[in-house]
């Protein structure tokens, strides 16, 4: 009984389980960014003339550019020329052929982290591309899903065999010059995944990415380009983790979802990336750029978003809707405790007629955690008949924290209908205590208690993700109840 | 069974209970009656072991085991049951998702096999006859959106499944109309057997109507301030609370 606590106060104490760092030797480049650095990873990478190009121009804009300061997170500047731009690990350099070359540490820090890559992506048909530090190190299934077209491969691979998909859409959705840490992704992205779903076809299998940010002072910069074409449809997901550390540690990624007609995208995040310790001292700040772009009629773009890691969250992920009857979705449970910070929501975009977007974030904040909901629905002229519902809920655990909800709508269209509904609710020492009179331990009853403030979110993720999702929760909320 | 000694407790710096002195034997149905304010609810939850009130001193043991020293869901487990007088609510917990958790940690503890899906839902479907519930509410969320009435009754429901040895019943019988009133005594007495107890917290001789207490103990200002067999209720609904004691000049009208 002792080594579990039975109250709020002492389940916000417990610590981070993914906290162990692997050591394999670094191909690194030196601290710093210039055109120089950008020249340097482009060529690591043998990239193409035009790749090079658009990284110069991200580059020369991001020169211009500052960092966003309306979100309601605070953090001591950041020093861009203290960060490593490019990490890989060594052994890399020849690239695996096959599972069996992949370094055996590197599949060891897999299996800590519960995704053995050989079983686990057989047993379970999920193919993953593996993301350690900044480049893939391998991908399964590969061969399997090459044969109905689909290409799933690390963005590099994707730059050498298939250029012209990457020339035809790569910024498209977000822009070099969309903001500061798109910018700066776009300069240095190191690497990513990339999936192509040939007209028609339906992904077989979930696919599914593990990012982990391994090695000290780098920065993870992927870039993620996922594109359904007409009729096609596709459910991803992403995995994050990162080993404790006392410094803070960048991560700036950019995501690009493009549906064409017909088409039906859904990406799903469960991100649990270190949040830095009790104090507040290290952990990621994540500062992601996560857009879709319904871009034909019908098609269907949908993010859902498990965030309880990272000492603070910056993210947006939007959908465009410009195709006629398209539909964004975006559905997210966000927690923050300790000294965690987090500005997160979406933006709906709706242009085309009878365009739905749908909406549900569930906050929870604990310790001293500060959350905020930002979420923008903008009725363009064009959309007519279109239709946004948002609902918004908050949960605080303990009397530290902080919730916050920042809606924007605009409607510029008559005929076009907004819903918003939002709510702020505690878990209380009563709940708590009904639910321990019943026989439950204080962690499972905790657990049990958000769980079910995020159901309706949870029931969102594909079958086996939604149990990990409510684990991590509950792991979380180990340490994250006040 | 139970046995309180010299029992006190402070809510705050405030001392409510000065003194509580009582033996519950198995089998026995004791009721626990007095003003607002008398110390009844705390008694309570000093039993279920809810932190917001500070034993200060004396003793409870409890199957031979002293109470005090076991955490809430040991003394749960141990089988101590409190039917609350404000049930929460815990919105997306279905109802039957929690009784299957409850009543899965209390056989674990037990050495007892935890109950699949199919066998707990037979069992519970059982209990919910008993207790006139319409087996919807099983999947409704813990009390969300409930009247008062299903509430008291879903308290009752997870009494019967979760079967203690000594059932608490704090103020179960506010907030009931008569028919409902008759339907949860019905599923409390279906649980009076020579190895289980109770204890009615109640303000009204209503309740002991339907069941019918053993022993009926007056608390006020903190002590028990009479005991005596289910007449003394009846006195106490004639009289008020007004002679027991001086703590309060709060009288109890009857309903």
């Amino acid at each position: 009984m002792n080594s579990i606590p039975d109250t709020l106060e002492g389940l916000i104490s417990l610590e981070y389980r993914h906290g162990f760092e692997t050591s394999i030797e670094s191909d690194e480049i030196p601290k710093g960014l210039s055109e120089d650095t950008v020249r340097l990873i482009s060529a690591r990478k043998n990239e193409p003339e035009f790749l090079l190009e658009w990284r110069l121009e991200a580059y020369r804009r991001w020169l211009k550019m500052t960092p966003p300061t309306w979100a309601s997170v605070h953090y001591p500047p950041i020093d861009y020329q203290d960060i490593i731009y490019y990490s890989a690990p060594k052994s890399q350099k020849d690239g695996p052929k096959s599972l069996d070359e992949v370094d055996p540490e590197l599949l060891k820090t897999y299996e800590k982290l519960g995704i053995p890559l050989h079983e686990r992506a057989i047993l379970a048909g999920v193919a993953v591309d593996a993301v350690f530090d900044s480049v893939s190190v391998a991908t399964t299934f590969k061969d399997k899903l090459a044969e109905v077209g689909i290409i799933f491969c690390s963005f590099s691979e994707a730059v050498q065999h298939h250029p012209e998909l990457i020339k035809q859409y790569l910024g498209t959705v977000v822009p070099v010059q969309d903001n500061f840490y798109a910018a700066l992704n776009s300069a240095v992205f190191s690497d990513g995944s990339f999936v192509y779903i040939p007209p028609g076809v339906r992904c077989p299998m979930e696919l599914s990415t593990y990012f982990r940010i391994n090695a000290k002072n780098t920065g993870q910069f992927e870039r993620t380009l996922i594109i359904a074409d007409r009729g096609a449809s596709v459910s991803y997901l992403e995995g994050c983790t990162a080993p404790m550390r006392d410094e803070n540690q960048l991560h700036a990624a950019v995501v690009e979802l493009v549906a064409l007609e017909d088409a039906k995208i859904k990406y799903s995040t469960v991100q649990n990336w270190y949040p830095g310790d009790k104090e507040g001292r290290g952990g990621i700040y994540n500062f992601v750029t996560k857009r879709g772009d319904c871009r034909g009629a019908r098609s269907h773009i949908s993010w859902t978003q498990v965030e309880t890691g990272s000492a603070i969250t910056w993210k947006y992920p939007s959908v465009i809707l410009r195709g006629e009857d398209s539909v964004g979705e975006f559905y997210s449970v966000a927690l923050t405790n300790h000294r965690q910070q987090a500005d997160t929501g979406t933006k709906m975009i709706h242009v085309g007629r009878n365009t739905r977007s749908t909406i549900v974030s569930k906050g929870i904040s604990a310790g001293f955690g500060q959350q905020a909901y930002r979420g923008l629905v903008r009725m363009a002229r064009s959309a007519t008949g279109a239709r946004n519902h948002t609902q918004c809920d908050s949960l605080l655990l303990g009397d530290r924290c902080q919730a916050h909800t920042f809606p924007y709508i605009e409607v510029k269209n008559n005929t076009a209908t907004v819903e918003h509904e939002a709510s702020t609710s505690r878990i209380g020492e009563d709940q708590l205590f009904f639910c321990r009179q019943r026989g439950l331990s204080a962690e499972d009853a905790v657990s049990m208690i958000v769980n079910g403030f995020c159901k309706e979110v949870f029931k969102e993720l594909p079958m086996e993700f939604a149990v990990e999702a409510q684990k991590l929760l509950g792991v979380s909320l180990e340490g994250s109840v006040g | 069974m139970l046995s309180i000694k010299n029992l006190q407790a402070s809510v705050g710096d405030k001392p409510i209970l000065k003194g509580i002195n009582l033996d519950v034997k198995a089998g026995e149905v004791h009721a626990l009656m007095g003003p607002n304010g008398s110390g009844k609810s705390t008694l309570s939850n000093v039993l279920a072991g809810r932190e917001n009130a500070t034993v200060t001193g004396g003793s409870v043991t409890y199957q031979g085991k002293d109470l005090l020293a076991l955490a809430v869901e040991e003394r749960a487990r141990e089988g101590i049951f409190l039917a609350f007088q404000y049930p929460v609510e815990i919105p997306g917990v279905g109802n039957v998702y929690l009784l299957k958790a409850a009543l899965n940690a209390q056989r674990k503890h037990r050495g007892l096999p935890e109950l699949d899906a199919m066998d707990f839902l037979a069992l519970v479907k059982d209990k919910m006859k008993l207790m006139e519930m319409n087996e919807s509410m099983l999947y409704r969320a813990v009390n969300e959106g409930f009247s008062g009435g299903e509430k008291k009754r879903n308290e009752i429901l997870q009494m019967v499944v979760l079967e203690p040895n000594l059932a608490i019943l704090d103020e179960t019988d506010s907030g009931l109309d008569i028919d409902a009133l008759k339907v949860v005594s019905h599923g409390v007495n279906s649980l009076r057997s020579p190895d289980r107890a109770m204890i009615l917290v109640t303000h009204y001789q209503r309740l002991l109507d339907y069941i019918k207490p053993d022993f009926v103990h007056v608390l006020s200002d903190g002590r028990i301030q009479r005991s005596g067999g289910p007449e003394l209720a009846l006195e106490l609904e004639r009289e008020g609370y007004a002679w027991v004691g001086d703590a309060t000049n709060e009288g109890v009208v009857a309903p």
